[in-house]
């Protein structure tokens, strides 16, 4: 059931295998190749369906990879590169949701759920459950029966 | 003619279906047991013909009969006869009518197997899912119909995507469908339980039998689902936070809050309407997944094969569905009885907070599947939510629910003493930190979260185990008396030691694998060679192959281990199938104890000197094979608890009261 979708994004992920550990695009730097890989990802393949570039070998995540190398190959620090990115295809380059007014109900939303179990539970310790009231039939043989055991206490069973 | 058979057979099953919910609605409202029993008859028929129907589509793609459309667009007469088998669940059309199959079939089961339900709960049952099978059996008559043939057939099929040609990929289908369609059984008892009034103690036991398969063959085609990404992709990768993945996970998730809330109903009669909503919010998040996956929503900023209009018509029974269910939830729920009390610590306490947890999970995988559509849809901006957001939040939420886990199944009903039950588990704890100082002393290169991650996995395997000593009072007790508690116990305590130790072991492999696999890229010429984690690949080989329905290159090469013996010979492909032009990668995979060395062979270039030289990767991805081995047991574990004799199908009523309540004065739970 994996459809349509999947396979379409996963084929063109199988067609640049190992894309960015490919030794023609590394950087001499292994400290700084390893920041540049940790980057990749976070920057999202723009082409490809839910893919970073460090996965993706389309040719515009091969581009992608080369900017962030060339930034991070001229010192600029991580968000630096990623306020780059952002300002040239804006926030949907960033796997990672930015930390902002517009995405407060994703970040928070499990913080409040579990908030709203919390409260939930802890009424629950506190307010105790309304005895369900007697039926009539329950409350004659409750009659009856208390009366049966006072008057003769040993067949009451 | 077989194929007209079979699209006959889909309209008399959604006649049938249309009967059923006819005859049983009425045998509610009448209290007639014979138009009961005529519903449950059609509720057999139409499984019966849209079994033929099944058949009839298999069929066509086993003779790859051209003349059928969807034939046509996914089969090919070169392909291997199991992939043209397959091939009839691998597009819409298929596996849309493999749904339909999978909800008459549980229906079926409804009818054949509700014995021990009254007659009110049962009639009401049988109509809701007749009722949800007209839905989807109208859809695909309508509107995604498998048999419509060509006006001018072609000489020759499109095939099907050689990625999906796997028998990982044959089987993954199935055992999710009936998952997501088996909560359709819980969906309908939740119904008819809003109906009748009451979810009691009864009404729970019967609901806690079709989780259970649900969730054990949701687990398997999930794992399966995992497992294949992880060796036909050719990255290592076993999961990525995809919409489509993550569509498959959301009714997991709730499958396995409802599991644990239907205990407390069955056992204390509590939280009665909360395991109603859970159970229909199973088959609803199974109905969304549905939708997300087949309208294609999610990508539709792409050009892949979509169909707004078969989208829109998924999302009208969606909503439909969901929204009539729920407004009967919020009409009959508040009148329900709340149950016993219990107090902050007790059993009842511990599975009300698995329950936020995985609520809490469920709401966060959800919005971050959906919140780029409300973004875009409400302020027309496009944001990525991927991998990083989950990591953030719902790793956090499940390190905290595994941590409680242990603690759970050694609490007492009502109320319990939490420092018994901690005291109980020293010897997971301890166990637990030292794998916590090992690690943090051996691994390299050092990792917080890798020693925190094996420390959780050795608590909870460890935890798991102690409820069972617990139990038989291991080293407490004579040995004879020990072995003789051991054959006591009942499957259901096993299922659930089973599942939450194969959580342990999950963990340990998904936490291993993430922080300590190795990555090594080279473009090799024949006889040269690369290192990863200490093994040495040398390209001895790359030869043409032919297979059935592609050309492939075959690279041999000979993985040397560190200790200087022969690991394996390694013989990955890329492979190049004509029909469709696709490329793809078969990966060779050397099994090393738990441990994965894992070769992929990209394209062949031109080296310095002329030659042909390979892009080779090696990955190392240690303890990989926990990864998919947890959830195996987890399943498994499901499996045997199905197997209790207090929940078997048939057996309507409870075999517990013919035991004596002395014969069980354990605080410690009987049942999970």
């Amino acid at each position: 059931m994996k459809g349509l979708g999947r396979w379409a994004a996963m084929a063109c992920a199988v067609l640049c295998l190992g894309a960015a550990s490919d030794p023609g695009e590394r950087l001499a730097d292994p400290a700084q190749e390893a920041r540049a890989r940790a980057l990749f990802k976070d920057v999202r393949c723009l082409v490809c369906q839910n893919e970073s570039i460090d996965a993706s070998s389309a040719e515009l995540a091969q581009d992608l990879r080369a900017i962030v190398r060339q930034e991070v190959a001229q010192g600029r620090s991580d968000v630096e590169v990623r306020r780059f990115l952002t300002d040239r295809y804006g926030e949907y380059v960033l796997l990672k949701p930015r930390f902002s007014w517009a995405n407060a109900a994703l970040w928070l939303a499990p913080l409040l759920v579990v908030l709203a179990g919390a409260g939930l539970l802890i009424r629950r310790w506190r307010v105790p459950p309304p005895e369900p009231d007697l039926t009539s039939e329950e409350s004659a043989a409750l009659a009856r029966l208390s009366q049966a055991s006072r008057s003769d206490p040993g067949s009451a069973s | 003619m077989i194929v007209e058979i079979g699209a006959f057979a889909v309209i008399l099953s959604l006649v049938l279906s249309v009967l059923q919910t006819g005859a049983s609605t009425l045998a509610r409202i009448r209290r007639s047991p014979v138009l009961a029993a005529v519903g449950e008859g059609a509720a057999l028929s139409a499984f019966a013909a849209l079994a033929v129907a099944f058949a009839a589509l298999v069929y066509a793609f086993v003779v790859s009969d051209f003349s059928v459309a969807n034939v046509t667009a996914n089969s090919h007469t070169a392909k291997p006869l199991l992939y043209r088998v397959g091939g009839a669940w691998g597009s819409h059309e298929g596996s849309m009518l493999m749904w339909c199959l999978a909800l008459t079939g549980f229906g079926a089961l409804l009818a054949g197997y509700g014995r021990g339900l009254s007659a009110g709960l049962k009639a009401v049952a049988v109509a809701t899912q007749g009722a949800l099978g007209v839905a989807f059996l109208a859809y695909t008559v309508f509107a995604s119909n498998p048999f419509w043939r060509l006006a001018d057939p072609p000489v020759e099929g499109r095939s099907l995507n050689p990625l999906l040609q796997d028998p990982a990929l044959i089987l993954h289908p199935p055992f999710l469908y009936v998952g997501y369609v088996g909560l359709s059984v819980v969906f309908s008892l939740a119904i008819a339980a809003l109906v009748e009034g009451r979810a009691d103690a009864a009404w729970a036991r019967w609901v806690r039998p079709w989780t259970l398969a649900a969730w054990s063959a949701l687990t398997v085609g999930i794992t399966l689902g995992a497992f294949w990404a992880y060796y036909e992709l050719g990255w290592g990768g076993w999961w990525f936070w995809d919409p489509v993945e993550n569509a498959s996970f959301m009714p997991w998730l709730i499958a396995t809050a409802l599991l644990h809330s239907a205990v407390v109903t069955e056992r204390r009669g509590a939280l009665p309407g909360w395991t109603i909503f859970l159970a229909l919010g199973g088959y609803t998040f199974s109905m969304l997944g549905a939708f997300l996956v087949r309208s294609g929503v999610l990508t539709s900023v792409h050009a892949f094969a979509v169909d707004p209009t078969r989208g829109v018509l998924l999302l009208t029974i969606l909503g439909v569905t969901a929204g009539l269910g729920f407004a009967l939830f919020a009409w009959r729920a508040p009148a329900m009885a709340r149950g016993g009390m219990f107090a902050p610590i007790s059993r009842e306490s511990a599975l009300v907070l698995n329950n936020i947890l995985l609520a809490a999970a469920t709401a966060t995988v959800l919005l971050g599947t959906l919140y780029p559509l409300i973004r875009e849809a409400m302020a027309g901006e496009a944001i990525s939510v991927g991998p990083p957001y989950f990591n953030l939040t719902f790793t956090p939420l499940m390190f905290i629910l595994l941590l409680l886990l242990p603690a759970g199944p050694l609490l007492a009903w009502k109320r319990a003493d939490a420092g018994a039950a901690l005291q109980r588990l020293w010897v997971a704890a301890l166990l637990a930190a030292l794998a916590a100082v090992a690690t943090l002393a051996l691994a390299e290169p050092r990792s917080l979260f890798g020693a925190a991650g094996l420390a959780l996995g050795v608590w909870l395997i460890i935890g798991s185990l102690t409820e069972v000593a617990e139990r038989i009072r291991l080293f407490r007790v004579p040995g004879r008396e020990v072995l003789r508690r051991l054959g006591g116990l009942p499957r259901g305590a096993w299922g659930m030691t089973l599942a939450h130790a194969g959580l342990g072991v999950f963990v340990l492999g998904a936490v291993f694998e993430t922080t300590w696999k190795a990555e090594t890229a080279e473009v090799l010429a024949l006889g040269q060679r690369l290192e990863v984690a200490g093994y040495v690949l040398t390209l001895e080989d790359v030869a043409p192959t032919l297979g059935p329905n592609y050309e492939a290159e075959q690279a041999t090469l000979r993985a040397t281990a560190p200790d200087g013996t022969l690991a394996c010979m390694a013989r990955p492909e890329r492979r190049l199938y004509s029909a469709g032009g696709q490329t793809t990668s078969e990966v060779a995979i050397c099994t090393r104890g738990l441990s994965h060395l894992y070769v992929v062979l990209g394209e062949r270039r031109t080296g310095v000197d002329g030659g042909p030289v390979w892009l080779v990767t090696g990955y190392w991805n240690p303890w990989a094979l926990l990864i998919f081995l947890g959830p195996g047991l987890m399943a498994f574990g499901g499996l045997i608890s199905l197997s209790d004799r207090r929940l078997r199908l048939v057996a309507g009523r409870r075999a517990a009261p013919a035991l004596a309540p002395a014969a069980k004065p354990e605080p410690v739970g009987e049942l999970t």
